[in-house]
């Protein structure tokens, strides 16, 4: 006999704590079987039912009750194969009888820790609701003694700088027979005009083979074809050895973080490189989550992604959370700006990259007075990741815009703000509106932006929102052929659709980031700082960040 | 929009031609103020060339308070003019109790000292004399250096030259005057709004507005140098700007355009200080206007110059002959200042170029920033 608990079921979880229920319609299944093949999660599939049926045939009625075994598509009730709602049963099904539908009432939270493991995801912080930086809007239109630029007609110059710029007073030039002459007494350190929209670091081992060669084509495309210098970060996991020694190498930014993942490799390399990378991102910290390192689990490394990264296949690679042959921040900044610019010959920038704290102040204040540090990343809390727990992704980290401004405003008391530019990252396009986003950072007081979350929304069609939709890139069972190095399903994703769309982004923000600067005259240099152009209904919005309130 | 008119002439001329000048473009300014700042004085002030002009305009208690601090900083009086205003034309702001230019002799101890400590304590003082004033009003000091006087007040222009007679006024006349008929943008209506601004030797008015106020400002106030303040004008920074890349930074006159509006890195290539030039582009990056933007600006040396921003070219011309120069908002004013110009040498500078009218009047040359 069953105990009792198995008789009342106590012990199950109904579906309504799930968060997403399946809905399936069985008059319009022809039982193909691609929506339970291609399921990441196994969340649902195909089982068998009794059912009872009533028909009459007669010209009278004359109901025959019968049973029979249905087939039908289930959705399973167990908590670790839980429909994630990526929606790729939707997406197969030929007949649209097949969709998962988000449940607002689940309690996935309570009991996605069985067996005592925390929930680990990809993606980013899970909340729908509009960012600060969305809510902003560009109020100062020039209208009474200064008409608007004309953003098709005016000639735009829509560049940044990466790189610290020296202030005029310390430039070698000198007056001679009434020119300004260069000097050779002091060393200038290396600045790259680029565009102020980059594509945030994103590691090969993180990306599928073809999603990470689709966005370097792409961004190599910009480059040489459209006249766009775009430039994208490799992440911490390596640079395929052929890019790394090929002319493309200058559209990279190559990151080291603390598992130093492929740098054996990249300093084995540089005797053979033909060009400088375009700058190397010294990674500290990460918004979506702060106080841990990358983390790249064991299914994921593969030979190509073992081979790049100089490590064994088949092993969890979790970096440190911080740089672990240091004694201090400040020490590892100082230490190792000067070692990376040395390797270049101080002919690259090199640049910190933290997390968004309280404390970003101080990390900046020790780059001011580090004459190598070429530049501070700020990632604030709406970073995406390819792995991490769903606490530091939910619940750690500060969100971006007030933490780029009170950075900005430090360098402004300073006279500093020219000198060392400031890179806003973290949940840019969060909304879809990635052209105005980064606007609003740049006058906020932002150099540049990063974007990485957006590009694979945009241009890989990446399943992941902030209902927790999908988030799978830890597993290596992307849908999307996005985040797996699983070759079944990589095989989905197509490079050159991937570059077609990173082309079109860009070329839509160049043009959308006409339209806001054109309206509030700037057009030669980016309005960094033009904080005068911003505002915001929210009273508290607008009096934390210093720009108009507008109701 | 507002309206400039600049005349530097070989010989002493009335302020006159410069508002009868203003009036001819009439259309393009709603009248919320008049600025006027004379260099290189003639009349009763040509023998005082050496010794500091105080500007301005306070009340009785101002004047009380101003009296004891100059006296308190070591300055002592030597002579002083006011206008003789016609209560007929009140300015709409009502009366005020006194226009002033005081000149002074220098305290005992700066009589030899360099020009740049002198200077810097005209400055200090000019600063000091504003912050005691401005809280209530009782006090605006415009300028403090020798051989300038600037006068501002709010209405239009005409009328507030009548109140002012200065077309009866023998003993106001200079060699280099620039007025500004105000059209208030997006800043209230101030007397410390008021063009000209001028700074240790150096004194801009512009038209239009500085999209980039801001950022401009915010960089100014970041360089420690004291008389980078104010700021009731977007157009104050273009003053600041040239004082910054010629007095501090020791630019050539030329690269005031290449600060303001820099070449792309791919127009450099024509220039033989390129290496320079890029470096200069990043340093100061944030000083760059989108305009639209017309400036007029004297240096200490007294070259007068025009340009424009490299987008939208507000107009801007230049005209005259050797002994005498007009830069003008437009023709017409150019054609009430010096009538018997030849017109074909008139030049209206283009996105790269600058023209500079050089001391005393002497000639006009025209550069282009492509190929200096």
């Amino acid at each position: 006999m069953d105990p009792a608990e198995r008789l009342d079921n106590n012990h199950e979880l109904p579906l309504k704590e799930f968060p997403y229920i399946i809905q399936w319609r069985e008059d319009r299944c022809t039982r193909c079987g691609r929506c339970t093949a291609v399921c990441p999660v196994n969340a649902i599939e195909p089982t068998v039912r009794v059912q009872r049926k009533v028909t009459s045939e007669g010209p009278t009625p004359m109901p025959v009750a019968s049973r029979s075994l249905e087939h039908v598509v289930s959705q399973v009730e167990d908590i670790d194969r839980y429909c994630t709602g990526c929606a790729t049963c939707e997406l197969v099904c030929p007949n649209d009888a097949i969709r998962p539908e988000y449940n607002p009432q689940h309690k996935f939270l309570f009991f996605k820790n069985q067996g005592g493991g925390a929930y680990r995801r990809g993606g980013r912080r899970n909340d729908p609701s509009p960012s600060t930086v969305d809510q902003l809007k560009f109020v100062r239109i020039s209208m009474l003694t200064d008409p608007a630029l004309d953003a098709g007609r005016h000639e735009f110059r829509i560049r940044t700088y990466l790189g610290r710029n020296l202030p005029a007073e310390e430039l070698p030039v000198e007056v001679k027979r009434g020119r300004l002459a260069r000097t050779d007494d002091r060393f200038v350190p290396p600045v790259r005009e680029i565009y102020p929209i980059r594509i945030g670091s994103m590691s090969v081992g993180a990306l599928s083979p073809h999603m990470w060669e689709g966005l370097a084509m792409g961004v190599a495309y910009l480059n040489e074809v459209e006249g766009m210098p775009v430039v994208m970060c490799t992440g911490e996991g390596g640079v395929p050895p052929r890019l790394l020694k090929s002319r493309f190498a200058k559209y990279f930014i190559l990151q080291i973080a603390s598992g130093y993942f492929g740098w054996d490799e990249i300093v084995h390399a540089i005797p053979e490189m033909t060009e400088d990378p375009a700058g190397i991102e010294i990674k500290y910290g990460q918004g979506a989550k702060p106080g841990d390192g990358g983390l790249l689990m064991a299914y994921k490394v593969l030979r190509h992604i073992a081979k790049i990264r100089g490590v064994p296949e088949f092993v969890d690679l979790a970096s440190p959370p911080t740089h672990q042959t240091k004694y201090s921040i400040e020490e590892a900044v100082a230490k190792m700006i000067q070692s990376m610019s040395m390797a270049w010959g101080f002919r690259v920038p090199v640049y910190p990259k933290i997390s968004g704290t309280t404390t970003a102040q101080a990390v900046l204040n020790n780059a001011v007075r580090n004459p190598y540090a070429a530049a501070l990343c700020i990632d604030g809390e709406d970073g995406g990741t390819g792995a991490a727990y769903n606490v530091s992704m939910d619940k750690m980290g500060h969100p971006i815009a007030s933490n780029i401004r009170d950075c900005y405003l430090d360098l402004v008391k300073q006279g500093k703000q020219n000198e060392l530019p400031l890179i806003a990252a973290g949940g840019m396009g969060k909304s879809g509106a990635l052209a105005a986003n980064a606007a609003a950072m740049i006058m906020l007081g932002a150099s540049a932006v990063d974007s990485g979350k957006y590009m694979m929304q945009a241009t890989a069609q990446c399943f992941g929102d902030e209902y927790n939709r999908c988030n799978l890139c830890n597993t290596g069972r992307c849908p999307r052929g996005i985040t797996t190095q699983d070759p079944r399903l990589y095989r989905r994703l197509d490079p050159d659709k991937v570059a077609e769309r990173v082309v079109d982004v860009f070329k839509v923000a160049d043009m959308e980031l006409r339209k806001i600067f054109a309206p509030m005259g700037r057009s030669t240099e980016l309005p960094i700082g033009m904080s005068d152009g911003l505002g915001c209904s929210d009273r508290e919005i607008a009096e934390r960040l210093q720009i108009k309130h507008v109701v | 929009m507002c309206r400039l008119s600049a005349i530097t002439a070989s010989e002493y001329f009335s302020p006159m031609e410069n508002i009868h000048a203003l009036d001819t473009m009439k259309e393009g300014h709603d009248g919320s103020g008049l600025g006027l700042v004379l260099k290189d004085l003639g009349g009763e002030f040509e023998p005082l060339k050496e010794h500091p002009i105080l500007s301005g305009i306070c009340s009785h208690a101002g004047l009380e308070v101003l009296n004891d601090y100059m006296f308190s900083r070591g300055f002592r009086e030597i002579y002083f003019w006011e206008p003789h205003v016609d209560p007929g034309f009140l300015p709409e702001t009502g009366p005020r109790d006194h226009y002033f230019a005081k000149v002074y002799s220098y305290p005992k101890e700066f009589k030899n000292a360099p020009r740049e400590e002198k200077e810097a304590l005209l400055l200090d003082v000019r600063l000091r004399l504003r912050a005691m004033g401005e809280p209530d009003e009782s006090i605006f000091v415009f300028s403090f250096y020798p051989d300038v006087i600037s006068l501002k007040e709010v209405g239009d222009p005409m009328e507030v030259a009548r109140y002012f007679r200065l077309e009866k006024e023998d003993s106001l006349k200079a060699k280099i005057i620039f007025a500004q008929g105000r059209q208030n943008t997006n800043y209230s209506i101030y007397l410390y709004a008021c063009h000209p601004f001028f700074l240790q030797g150096y004194c801009t008015m512009t038209n239009g507005e500085n999209t980039a106020f801001v950022p401009i400002r915010e960089f100014l106030s970041g360089r420690g140098f004291p008389g980078y303040t104010g700021y009731n004008s977007d157009s104050e920074v273009f003053t600041h700007i040239l004082h910054y890349t010629q007095r501090q930074l020791g630019y050539p006159l030329r690269y005031y355009k290449d600060v303001i509006t820099p070449l792309k890195e791919e127009e450099m290539e024509g220039r033989r200080d390129r290496e320079a030039l890029k470096l200069v582009k990043k340093s100061l990056r944030p000083l760059c206007i989108d305009g639209p933007n017309c400036t007029i600006g004297f240096t200490p040396d007294g070259s007068v110059f025009m340009v424009q921003d490299a987008k939208k070219l507000r107009p801007g011309v230049v005209g005259g002959y050797p002994g005498k120069y007009a830069l003008m908002s437009e023709e017409c004013g150019l054609d009430r200042a010096i009538p018997d110009r030849d017109k074909k040498m008139d030049f209206s500078p283009m996105k790269y170029d600058m023209a500079v009218v050089s001391p005393r009047a002497k000639e006009m040359k025209a550069w282009t920033q492509l190929s200096a």
